[in-house]
């Protein structure tokens, strides 16, 4: 943490008001805090006292946090919202792109500029205009070329802002339409089922002295398919994938969305696992992470080798289960199509349902004249754009009727 | 009743003496499970010898083995007990005949130890002669996770409870060996409770000593050969890698072809007992077989 001003409190009578002020910042960012909450931080302030600076914050931090992941978005929040001069110019300098860059004295933290977006648009109540975020259109330009030289960097991902992740939250009350489960072998009790419950049947009939009278029934039960995502992150995607991996991120932190178990793997010129990336709940720190993990970030393209390293490595770890695989990539290959066929055709054979989103395929022009995607197309149940929100809604059409192929006759038939 | 082994070296020769050989890892991490009272969780590749050492320990120390192979879909009723329903109903019916059917005697009579089936889970906690049980647990992976977190509390603690019986507890805690193929991941608190230990392919010296614990008809030619081109065969890129059973089961293939040596059309007549996988094995159609081979050869050479 960094070193504070000494902090001037305000008056008495407006300290209950600004914590209030203050416990709806957090909300905005995204911290689950309820009236409650606030009340309880009050009670505890006036019981505290605040003679000291850092007992007022670990007081309020006793009261708002309830996981260790919110505490970096707390900390931010604290310092802007009780007014440490030097931090606020910090904000502001970077709230403002132009000025972006030039100001900058370090890189801003993950959940800063969240921290910073959620207190403005808190200022909306307040006789200051706000400045409110653009909603726009995730378009992206794809560039159509294959790079030929691997740069190995670490790559900080653009944070998120407030808006993008009300955009996600969007997009995935459309996204839960209903996946269709998978039938399991256990049997549970189900008064329509087939199978004859003779546990449930006798206890029935011994609370009535031993007279049967009807016969319980069993049924399969049902559980959700797993969800395992192969994310394209080499330079001609790399943008793309962004987007992609908020949305990964979002949705395997949704408490039944219909999938049991969302595994992550970015590939570029080699593959790597972000499952556990993808489970920590702040979206800054699990993009950092993963940005972190992923050093090939736009590379080059190895389609070919990733898939074989995955399907060495992983298939038979992740794809158990009846497991759906999102593979979203351009499908410009770098090296011998012929591999990349085989090793497709082996991921096809191992999973239930494999659904290719290609961002290039939002061109009303483009055929599947590159040989990595000839190689591809015949070996995916599903092919489709998902280039931006609207095209990531239509995904969750494929992911519910397992008959829908998106756009893969069209191209199939531009092939022969 | 056979004592535990009082060190590693022991346990090496424990399990030699039922025809296992194993390296001093394996060996270290067997020991310190029997010592400690811990499960020992087995994690490796299919026919790396997880499940044999189970095997081998409970012949070894002269214990009953008890095996719950786990399927997807199993439940506690056909892993802990069940009820014998068909003797409960005919039971209930001749309550009625007879007429004397007094409810509660008939209740206690029906959910007594005579109307139980006791499932692996469950007999692994009824004393045995000679000890206690070698419970093996085989392809844990292939549940789902309830079974797992029932599976969890039932390792914690060994005791189950029926709800009309009563809670059964081991009189000691039976030698708990849980093996997986991973083919998913098993959650980590299951793994916490266990002594970990990966299971990899054994070095050449080492299969060749399998070898000749398990096929001790082979000729020395011969089984030289046949471990030299498998242990070639893992390095390769293939799909599925053979496992030491698939190692056994090809020398057993080639003797009862009375095939004296390895040679292409050999190879290529018994490939089947060696790669499970069609991509595999048309990977090693026609030159690519005589390659390794003649590799091989050559490396045996000074030998």
């Amino acid at each position: 943490m960094a070193e504070h001003l000494p902090l001037d409190l305000p008056e008495d009578g407006k300290l209950s008001q600004n914590i209030t002020w203050f416990a709806r910042a957090l909300r905005k960012a995204g911290l689950p805090v309820g009236p409650g909450r606030v009340i309880e931080a009050i009670r505890a302030v006036e019981a505290a006292g605040f003679t000291d600076r850092r007992d007022f914050y670990w007081t309020l931090h006793a009261c708002f946090v309830s996981r260790p992941e919110h505490a970096t978005v707390f900390a931010q929040i604290f310092r802007l919202y009780w007014r440490d001069p030097r931090y606020m110019e910090h904000m502001m300098a970077m709230l403002v792109p132009a000025v972006r860059g030039v100001q900058e004295d370090r890189p801003a933290a993950p959940a800063e500029k969240r921290a910073a977006e959620a207190l403005l648009a808190d200022q909306a109540d307040r006789p200051v205009d706000p400045a409110q975020p653009q909603e726009t259109e995730v378009e992206i330009d794809a560039s159509a070329t294959a790079s030929g030289d691997e740069k190995l960097r670490a790559l900080d991902f653009e944070q998120m802002s407030t808006a993008e992740m009300a955009r996600a939250r969007q997009i995935l009350s459309q996204m839960s339409l209903p996946v269709p489960p998978v039938i399991t072998r256990r049997l549970v009790a189900d008064r329509r089922g087939r199978a004859p419950d003779w546990r449930r049947t006798l206890r029935g009939a011994l609370a009535r002295g031993g007279e049967v009278t009807e016969i319980r029934t069993r049924a399969r039960a049902t559980r959700w398919p797993n969800l395992v995502a192969l994310c394209d992150i080499s330079g001609s995607m790399s943008q793309y994938s962004r987007a992609i991996l908020h949305f990964l991120h979002a949705v395997s932190n949704r408490e039944g969305q219909g999938w049991a178990r969302v595994h992550g793997f970015t590939f570029g010129t080699r593959l790597t696992n972000i499952t556990r990336h993808l489970a920590d709940r702040d979206v800054d720190a699990a993009l950092q992470a993963a940005g972190r993990e992923a050093r090939d970030w736009e590379g080059g393209t190895r389609i070919g080798a990733c898939l074989a390293e995955f399907n060495r490595d992983w298939s038979r770890r992740v794809l158990g289960q009846g497991a759906v695989v999102l593979l979203i990539t351009d499908g410009l290959e770098r090296d011998d199509p012929a591999r990349l066929a085989a090793q497709m055709e082996r991921l096809h054979l191992s999973c239930r349902h494999l659904i290719w989103l290609n961002p290039l395929l939002r061109w009303d022009g483009f055929a599947p004249r590159a040989q990595g995607v000839a190689a591809m197309l015949p070996h995916v149940d599903s092919f489709r754009a998902g280039h931006n929100i609207a095209a990531l809604e239509g995904l969750a059409a494929a992911l519910a009727d397992p008959r829908d192929h998106g756009e893969r006759a069209r191209l199939m038939a531009m092939l022969s | 009743m056979t004592p535990i082994p009082d060190s590693i070296e022991a346990v090496q020769q424990m399990l030699a003496g039922q025809d296992y050989v194993c390296g001093r890892p394996l060996a270290t991490v067997a020991f310190l499970a029997l010592r400690l009272g811990r499960p020992l969780f087995l994690e490796g590749e299919a026919g790396t010898g997880k499940t044999e050492i189970a095997k081998a320990i409970a012949a070894g120390l002269g214990r009953r083995l008890i095996r719950l192979q786990c399927y997807e879909g199993l439940d506690a009723a056909s892993a802990v007990y069940e009820w014998n329903f068909a003797e409960q109903m005919i039971a209930i019916r001749t309550a009625e005949a007879t007429g004397g059917a007094d409810r509660a005697a008939l209740k206690t009579e029906l959910f007594s130890q005579d109307y139980l089936i006791e499932r692996p889970l469950l007999q692994a906690m009824r004393p045995q002669e000679g000890g206690a049980p070698v419970l093996l647990i085989d392809e844990i992976d292939r549940t789902d996770e309830p079974f797992e977190a029932f599976l969890l509390e039932a390792l914690s603690d060994f005791q189950v409870t029926i709800p009309e019986l009563g809670t059964i507890r081991a009189p000691e805690p039976p030698i708990v060996i849980l093996t997986s193929n991973r083919t998913r991941e098993v959650h980590d608190a299951l793994k916490r409770r266990c002594l970990y230990h990966w299971v990899d392919y054994p070095n050449f010296d080492r299969e060749m000593e399998i070898l000749a614990a398990r096929a001790p008809e082979a000729q020395a030619t011969l089984s030289r050969e046949v471990v030299a081109f498998v242990q070639q065969l893992r390095t390769e890129d293939l799909f599925k890698k053979p496992g030491v059973a698939e190692t056994i089961d090809w020398a057993k293939c080639l003797l009862a072809l009375d095939a004296i040596a390895l040679s292409p059309e050999v190879i290529a007549d018994t490939l089947g007992a060696v790669l499970k996988y069609q991509d595999d094995i048309r990977k090693l159609q026609g030159s690519e077989a005589k390659r390794i081979l003649d590799e091989v050869r050559a490396e045996l050479a000074p030998a």
